[in-house]
């Protein structure tokens, strides 16, 4: 399980890597789409990977260990919004970005210098 | 009255009037100029009865707690010498409000003025009243910042601008040295409290860190007293209208930094760095302000180095460090004062009225303004140190302390030599400034046909030279017990017995005046001509604080950043990122490499082959992403999609229903946005760049290299976290107090609405802001041109209707959308209502308001696509902006409505109801704040969603060729 998760966060920052480094807007955007995953992932599992575990706390069972951690699972809440917040951002500067510049480079111009 | 409201009375009055004044109308002078003199007078009336409680050496204070804990509290405290201030700041400034109601030209906006005015005097008497070191500091601050705005108050002239930043980058960096001093003192006194810190001067002065707090103290207040080296600042602070200057370099804003050294002269002073440091710049500056002095031909030039001059001589006194000479300096700067606000102003009824301050072109103005005269003689004559005037009588203690110092054997002898000098230069400029205005020819070129200034121009003047003449006649009865309460409260114990008498016979003090009164004038009489011929002061002309102050600030404001942007690769996007991806990894390898153990229990997980197989697809379709993303935008798109919903359903897996709901959700909310967005996203043809292209295959190969190592290591540490049996972590807590504290079975729902509520807060604002954001940059939104006409797939379907004879245009959009569009239709009402149920589940199942809220606006958006913006809005008033208004004030008003119960912001509620039919429902003030959550989230989303697709509807304007956008054209929008 444990395996299987790690190296799936390392498939997806590796790609989202190589993307952000690109100089298209969209590869950018898409890169960081697939960051935001792999660090979702990441976050979460640092609370440790619970199967069947109890997501809502049942009537009369308090003892935490069966119950699956919610801290991580709130703070990847929370990153979830604003990466959703951070991507419509984005979105709406590239597309004025390529209507302003003609051109979809990061930088508003096409890399001259060798 | 009770003290504690006179003193708020005092502070705040000038501060309420200010912000009153502010609202008049521009040509309100006489109301404007009524308003200032009479708060100056009110809070001077109640300065003078304070009186009694203060004189016999008693302290008066008021403490208003603000925050205890970390010993800050408002303290208003007054004791003998922080009321001779009162007097100085309230007394000068009444008159300085009566002179400036007729120097200020009706058509200048006066209102303003006197609001700077006002508040400027708020924050000096917050200075001087101020009983904790932060709170001295911060009115401190704000003396530099309406001083700033006092002295452009002509912001028209640039000499104007010029001098007022310079004075407020001098004055107010000075003041942040002065607040890490006090910080400093305080942390060694362990309190803020400005009386506390008086009582504990041994400790601070065998404290280690007693050089470096002295040396930033002392730096925040010679920048303000225009001590040298940063004196440079003050005679370009004339270009303010002379009542400021009046004011300012008289009894205020200068003289903060005298009053600081006064205020810690029992804490600071007596150790040979103090002595030193503010010996030497005491020295320094009175004679060379006074030298200076000597050489200006600017009325206002001479005033300015005689103030710098005289600054210093207080300065010095202090430095000496015996008790009589702070004694002294007390006195001097309360003389100081009244002589040099009377000749300010009479310089300003001279620049009035004969429309030049050039020495060199004024003369035998007594004919005209005999009273102007007059007074103007007298004040010069008290700033000159003749006898029978106030100023005379503290320059003699001067000399007294001056042949009194023991500098060490070889040096006995400067500070007389110096005083000598200094107050020779200062004969012969009150000399110059005398004889070369009112006496000798009648220029025939004067501007202006000079005569008397107004009555209420001169009695201001009149007021404070009377004052020069009875304390220099009368000093005993007349200030005597004010400067024996103000030297009382400074030195305490230490007040040393001295007389205040016009005559003492024949002291050695009483020949040094007669020495520098004889050579100043025969000074004046030898090198008249030679002076008036000099532009700028010889032997240290090129030495221009001036031009050093601005190479200074050049340095520090152009050269240093430009030197930063060169050393720092790139303006490029990609070096910048490729810099952080590489200290984020290399920050991540010494932190693993620094602890071990993180990895030391290596040991294989057991692998779900199910599991395996989903990252398996997750991993290609992140992987195609990454390389489509270029040339197949969609493909790319949807491929992440797929990783986006491989990863959702490992949320389900592992336990997390509430992530995997809302991932999913945001999931869909995104790939429709970016989708909206690709429309105005021309594609990109590709082509086979030819081999030439060496550098780009090298970047790509160089960049592949470095995201598989940085992949590969967060697998490993990812791997290794995992592997890392999880401590005892605050999450037991949350999971033990979720229901019995907030009410809620699902404890990350309880987490986000009631224990962290305030992140949530903050989370959900940002997200406000950057839907505004949005749709504010949609507003002027202009596509690139290859994208402005009809997309190729709309064309094809109009062409096809266009060419059937039975079909009009839009036929086949309507027709092929009809059945899924009569499904949505029926499903919206069917969304709403789950999105509705996710809402109420949320406090006990996976769910809550967030969910909610995107339900509820994909709910919009599916409507939008199946009958078309028009048809929506025809129908359904969506208002996405008083949604998020409306969610924002819930959720903000929930948090605040706890305060009234007397909880902390944002405490929840909560209890259960029995109601009727529905049985016993758990109700929470929680729940309301994720109500405002809801509501936030459906117009935040909606109003992104919408401001994209309406960009089809508008007919957006290409983009100018020129890559500008002009500016002020009609939106166009619908």
């Amino acid at each position: 399980m444990e395996l299987v998760l790690a190296a799936a966060i390392g498939v997806l920052s590796a790609s989202g890597i190589w993307l952000i480094l690109r100089p298209r807007t969209f590869q950018v955007i898409i890169g960081l789409t697939l960051i935001s995953y792999a660090v979702n992932l990441f976050i979460f599992s640092t609370g440790g990977l619970r199967v069947g575990a109890d997501p809502v706390l049942k009537a009369g069972a308090t003892d935490p260990g069966r119950y699956a951690d919610p801290l991580p699972q709130a703070l990847v809440l929370t990153a979830i919004v604003i990466s959703f917040a951070t991507t419509a951002l984005f979105l709406v500067v590239l597309l004025a970005s390529r209507g302003l510049t003609g051109v979809d480079h990061v930088d508003g111009e096409e890399d001259e210098t060798p | 009255m009770p003290y504690d409201v006179m003193l708020i009375t005092i502070v705040g009055l000038p501060f309420a009037a200010s912000l009153a004044a502010l609202f008049m109308r521009a040509n309100a002078r006489n109301l404007a100029a009524w308003l200032a003199t009479g708060v100056a007078l009110v809070t001077l009336l109640l300065a003078v009865l304070v009186y009694p409680s203060i004189a016999g050496g008693g302290v008066v204070r008021h403490v208003v707690s603000w925050v205890p804990s970390l010993g800050l509290d408002l303290t208003l405290r007054v004791d003998g010498f922080t009321w001779l201030f009162l007097i100085l700041i309230c007394g000068i400034g009444a008159l300085v409000g009566i002179y400036a109601r007729y120097y200020m030209s009706p058509d200048d906006p006066v209102p303003r003025f006197f609001s700077f005015l006002l508040a400027f005097m708020g924050s000096m008497l917050g200075i001087v009243m101020a009983g904790n070191v932060i709170q001295l500091v911060f009115f401190w601050e704000l003396t530099s910042l309406f001083s700033f705005l006092l002295i452009g108050y002509w912001h028209h002239g640039a000499a104007a601008r010029d001098g007022a930043r310079m004075a407020l980058i001098v004055t107010s960096a000075g003041g942040l040295c002065l607040l890490a001093g006090l910080l400093i003192v305080g942390r060694i006194v362990g309190s803020y409290d400005l009386d506390v810190i008086l009582a504990s001067g041994d400790l601070i002065r065998t404290h280690r860190l007693y050089e470096p707090a002295l040396v930033l103290i002392l730096l925040g207040a010679f920048t303000k007293s225009a001590q040298f080296p940063f004196h440079f600042w003050l005679p370009h602070a004339m270009s303010a209208p002379t009542p400021v200057s009046a004011y300012l370099h008289s009894a205020t804003m200068v003289k903060a930094g005298v009053f600081l050294l006064v205020r810690f002269w029992p804490v600071l002073s007596g150790t040979p760095e103090w002595f030193w440091l503010v010996g030497s710049a005491g020295l320094l500056t009175l004679v060379l302000g006074a030298y200076f002095a000597m050489f200006q031909q600017d009325l206002k030039g001479i005033l300015a180095y005689s103030t710098i001059s005289h600054l210093g001589l207080i300065t010095l006194l202090l430095g000496m460090g015996s008790p009589l000479a702070c004694v002294a300096a007390i006195f001097h700067i309360v003389n100081h004062a009244t002589f040099k606000a009377s000749l300010f102003m009479a310089a300003g009824a001279i620049d009035h009225e004969a429309g030049t301050r050039d020495l060199r072109r004024l003369g035998g103005l007594r004919h005209f303004m005999p009273v102007t005269a007059t007074l103007a003689i007298i004040a010069s004559a008290a700033m000159a140190g003749v006898p029978l005037l106030n100023g005379f009588l503290s320059k003699e203690m001067f000399f007294e302390e001056a042949l009194g110092a023991r500098w060490g054997s070889a040096l006995d002898v400067v500070p007389t030599l110096a005083a000598v000098l200094a107050s020779a230069f200062g004969v012969t400029y009150a000399l110059r400034l005398v004889v070369g205005v009112f006496f000798g020819p009648v220029p025939d070129n004067l501007p202006k046909r000079p005569h008397e200034p107004p009555r209420w121009m001169l009695l201001p003047i009149g007021f404070l030279v009377a004052a020069c003449l009875l304390v220099g006649m009368f000093p005993a009865p007349v200030i005597g017990p004010f400067l024996q309460a103000a030297s009382i409260s400074v030195l305490g114990a230490q007040t040393p017995t001295y007389s205040l008498a016009v005559w003492h016979g024949f002291t050695p003090a009483l020949l040094m005046s007669i020495v520098t009164l004889a050579a100043g004038t025969l000074l004046y009489l030898t090198r008249r001509g030679w002076l008036a011929r000099q532009d700028r002061a010889p032997l240290t002309g090129g030495l221009n604080g001036k031009a050093i102050f601005e190479r200074l600030l050049h340095l520090l404001a152009k050269t240093a950043p430009r030197w930063l942007e060169r050393r720092f690769p790139s303006r490029r996007l990609q070096p910048q990122l490729l810099m952080i991806i590489l200290a984020a990894a290399l920050a991540a390898a010494l932190a693993v490499g620094n602890s071990p153990a993180a990895l030391e229990p290596l040991r294989w997980s057991s692998i779900d082959p199910a599991f395996a197989l989903l990252w398996v697809l997750g991993g290609a379709c992140a992987a195609g992403a990454a390389v489509l993303a270029k040339f197949h935008r969609l493909a790319a798109l949807i491929l992440t999609g797929g990783a986006g919903l491989v990863s959702c359903i490992s949320f389900v897996w592992l336990s997390a229903p509430d992530l995997a709901a809302t991932q999913l959700l945001v999931e869909v909310v995104t790939t429709i946005l970016i989708l909206l967005g690709l429309r105005w996203l021309p594609r990109r043809i590709e082509v086979q760049t030819p081999a030439s292209d060496r550098l780009a295959r090298f970047r790509r190969r160089r960049d592949m290299v470095i995201a598989i190592t940085v992949g590969l290591g967060l697998a490993t540490l990812a791997y290794g976290v995992m592997m890392h049996p999880v401590e005892d972590s605050i999450s037991r807590f949350f999971l033990e107090r979720a229901y019995s504290e907030g009410g809620g079975r699902n404890v990350v729902n309880v987490l986000l609405v009631d224990f962290r509520a305030f992140d949530t807060l903050g989370e959900i604002t940002v997200l406000a802001i950057v839907a505004l954001t949005v749709f504010a940059l949609l507003r002027r939104f202009r596509p690139s041109a290859e994208s402005v006409g009809a997309p190729a797939q709309q064309r094809y379907q109009n062409a096809m209707d266009e060419r059937a004879p039975d079909r009009s245009v839009g036929h086949t959009l309507t027709s092929y959308l009809m059945i899924p569009g009569l499904i949505i239709q029926l499903m919206f009402p069917v969304i709403l209502l789950f999105g509705l149920h996710l809402f109420l589940r949320g406090h006990d199942l996976p769910g809550g308001g967030f969910a909610a809220g995107i339900t509820i606006s994909v709910g919009l958006i599916l409507l939008y696509m199946a009958g078309g913006a028009r048809w929506v809005e025809s129908r359904l008033r969506v208002a996405p902006v008083r949604w998020i208004g409306l969610g924002l004030l819930t959720a903000a008003g929930t948090g605040l409505g706890s305060l009234l119960f007397g909880y902390p912001f944002l405490t929840a509620y909560f209890r259960y109801l029995d109601l009727p039919i529905f049985g016993r429902v758990p109700l929470a003030t929680a729940v309301l704040f994720d109500l405002g959550v809801l509501m936030l989230v459906v117009g935040a989303t909606s109003l992104i969603l919408i401001a994209l697709a309406h960009q089809s509807l508008r007919r957006p304007r290409p983009a100018a060729p020129s890559a500008e956008t002009r500016p002020s054209e009609p939106a166009g929008d619908r």
